[in-house]
């Protein structure tokens, strides 16, 4: 069997992965979002709120949470519509800021003393079936017809407007969605963290998503994991010089923007590989 | 008048806040971009007055030179660093590997001088001034005064000098000013280094009223600055100074009145009011899609 050592880095791989897709969502309509870590925080303490409190059987409580911080995305994702780009990521950086700032002084959430005695739920084969899940459904509903729809979006959103695109709609959905996998994120965190506080889910956390993500790649479904995984096995493998491993990071993410900006896994790259096709080649009808 | 107190207490934490936002607000203006390791050229400017004073043993005065020397170097380097070649890279790019830059800067600082609040020396005169019923002291002058100075200064270079109206019209338009034979390469670098100077005096200052710095006060103030210009709207210099005071007043009197804990709620809160209802800021004029 596996030794509890790796079972945790698993577990965190697993988390940060789901947590990475949370951006990746809306990300496949161009909305751009630094505030996820109020989603994940949403789903953390609503959970354990429910399993400490309430008793209520985890997996209600997890479906129950994630649904609740879906329902604060799409109430989010409404205003959102009608900002776009670097204004988005900012706005949602400040709702972000006050959720933070909601669960730091909310008596029932333990306020600035956290949330504590949470039990240990979050098992290897939870977080895989929620990770399953979640990639399952992405990967269908990118080569559904909404995905085509969601490609247009990403393209150029008045073209797909135009073309009889429901944007309002799916962009909305997707930030909903967005937000729901980011809750579900929060609430298996806090049934393996066991202890919360607000944070853990601050402008820290949600930059950390996005660097998971943005590393990986935001273009393909596979650039979500790639980049968690990585990004997560870095600071264990770095033991060795656990001192600067920050610095080692933060220079990591420089060097990537400088020489690889769309992420290590993009959308075509296996195909190319795989026929051998060169870079020009691809989409060319002849 | 404990009204008044917080009229002035506010306009000084005000006054750091618009120092911080109008580097985010020339920086926006040039390259449409959000320098993340903004905040951390304000702590880096704050830790050069630290050793300054404390350790080499300088006065005020050299403080703040070195820290404005020092800042303005860095600015560069950070553009140069992480910032010159990734550029094209969209919205994204230039957002994360600023805030690499901003995490590096951050952990070498706590190597350096842990990650605790640490003492800033103080040089200045205590004094209480009693005007008709209303006091304040010297070192809240002395931040207000100076602030207003620089943004003076600021607004003479922005208008009057031939680089303030070359860096304004490649705000407006970086091909036409190209076009019309201004170096767009050298206005970003200069822009840079004007910008991290105004961080690096709000560090100075920042020490020299809240008696302590520590090396992630970057991001609280960074983010403070980031709301002030969405408020006062993005690359907008007159609405920058506006809000930033606003802020500040906002903020110093929900602490006296409400709760300390509300604060950066009410900060933000507003910012995300204002992005639904008047996305261009409330100075701002509708020009740009958003």
């Amino acid at each position: 069997m596996i030794s509890p050592y790796t079972e945790s880095i698993l577990i965190f791989i697993g988390i940060n992965t789901i947590l990475a897709y949370s951006f990746y969502i809306p990300m496949t309509t161009n909305q751009i979002s630094g505030g996820q870590g109020a989603f994940m925080g949403i789903g953390a303490y609503f959970s354990a709120a429910m399993t400490v409190n309430y008793h209520i059987p985890f997996p209600v409580a997890l479906v129950v949470s994630g649904l609740m911080a879906g329902g604060v995305g799409v109430l989010v994702g409404f205003p959102a519509l009608r900002i776009r780009g670097l204004y988005l990521v900012i706005m949602t950086l400040g709702f972000a800021e006050v959720v933070r700032v909601f669960f730091l002084t909310s008596e029932y959430f333990g306020a600035a003393y956290g949330f504590s005695k949470i039990q240990e739920l979050t098992t290897m084969t939870n977080v895989a079936v929620v990770l399953g899940l979640i990639i399952f459904v992405v990967y269908r509903l990118e080569r559904s017809y909404l995905g085509r729809a969601l490609e247009a979006i990403k393209e150029n959103d008045l073209a797909a407007e135009t073309l009889g695109v429901n944007i309002t709609k799916l962009k909305v959905l997707m930030f909903g969605f967005g937000a729901m996998v980011a809750g579900l994120g929060g609430a298996l965190y806090a049934h393996y963290a066991l202890f919360i506080d607000s944070n853990n889910f601050g402008f820290h956390r949600s930059i950390e998503m996005v660097i998971f993500a943005i590393f990986g790649g935001v273009t393909s479904i596979w650039g979500p994991p790639v980049g968690a995984a990585i990004l997560t096995l870095f600071p264990e493998v770095l033991r060795f010089i656990q001192e600067w491993r920050m610095v080692f990071y933060g220079l990591l993410m420089i060097l990537m923007m400088t020489f690889r900006p769309q992420g290590l896994v993009t959308k075509h790259m296996f195909k190319d590989v795989l026929s051998r096709r060169g870079r020009q080649e691809v989409g060319d009808p002849a | 008048m404990i009204f008044f107190q917080q009229v002035i207490n506010g306009l000084m934490l005000g006054c750091t806040y618009v120092l911080v936002a109008l580097g985010y607000t020339l920086i926006f203006g040039l390259l449409r971009m959000i320098h993340m390791a903004h905040g951390e050229v304000l702590m880096i400017g704050g830790y050069v007055a630290l050793v300054i004073i404390a350790y080499l043993h300088g006065n005020l005065f050299l403080a703040m030179l070195g820290a404005i020397a020092v800042t303005a170097l860095l600015g560069i380097t950070i553009y140069a660093a992480s910032i010159r070649y990734v550029e094209k890279g969209g919205h994204l790019s230039p957002l994360v590997s600023t805030i690499g830059i901003a995490i590096v800067l951050q952990e070498i600082f706590t190597k350096l001088f842990t990650g605790e609040k640490i003492a800033f020396p103080q040089t200045l005169v205590f004094k209480n001034i009693q005007v008709g019923g209303l006091s304040f002291n010297t070192v809240q002058i002395f931040i207000i005064v100076l602030s207003f100075a620089v943004m003076f200064v600021l607004y003479r270079i922005l208008k009057g000098t031939m680089i303030g109206k070359s860096i304004r019209a490649v705000s407006e338009n970086t091909e036409t000013a190209r076009l019309l034979g201004i170096r767009v390469s050298w206005i970003v670098v200069i822009t840079f280094a004007l910008a991290s100077v105004l961080a690096g005096i709000a560090g100075v200052l920042v020490g020299i009223a809240y008696h302590s710095i520590y090396p992630l006060m970057g991001i609280e103030i960074g983010l403070k600055g980031l709301a002030i210009i969405i408020i006062g709207g993005m690359g907008n210099v007159v609405g920058a100074m506006f809000s930033g005071l606003l802020v500040g007043l906002m903020e110093v009197f929900s602490v006296a009145y409400i709760s300390s804990s509300y604060k950066d709620a009410f900060t933000f809160g507003l910012m995300v009011l204002i992005l639904i209802w008047k996305p261009e800021g409330l100075f701002g004029s509708v020009t740009e899609k958003r």
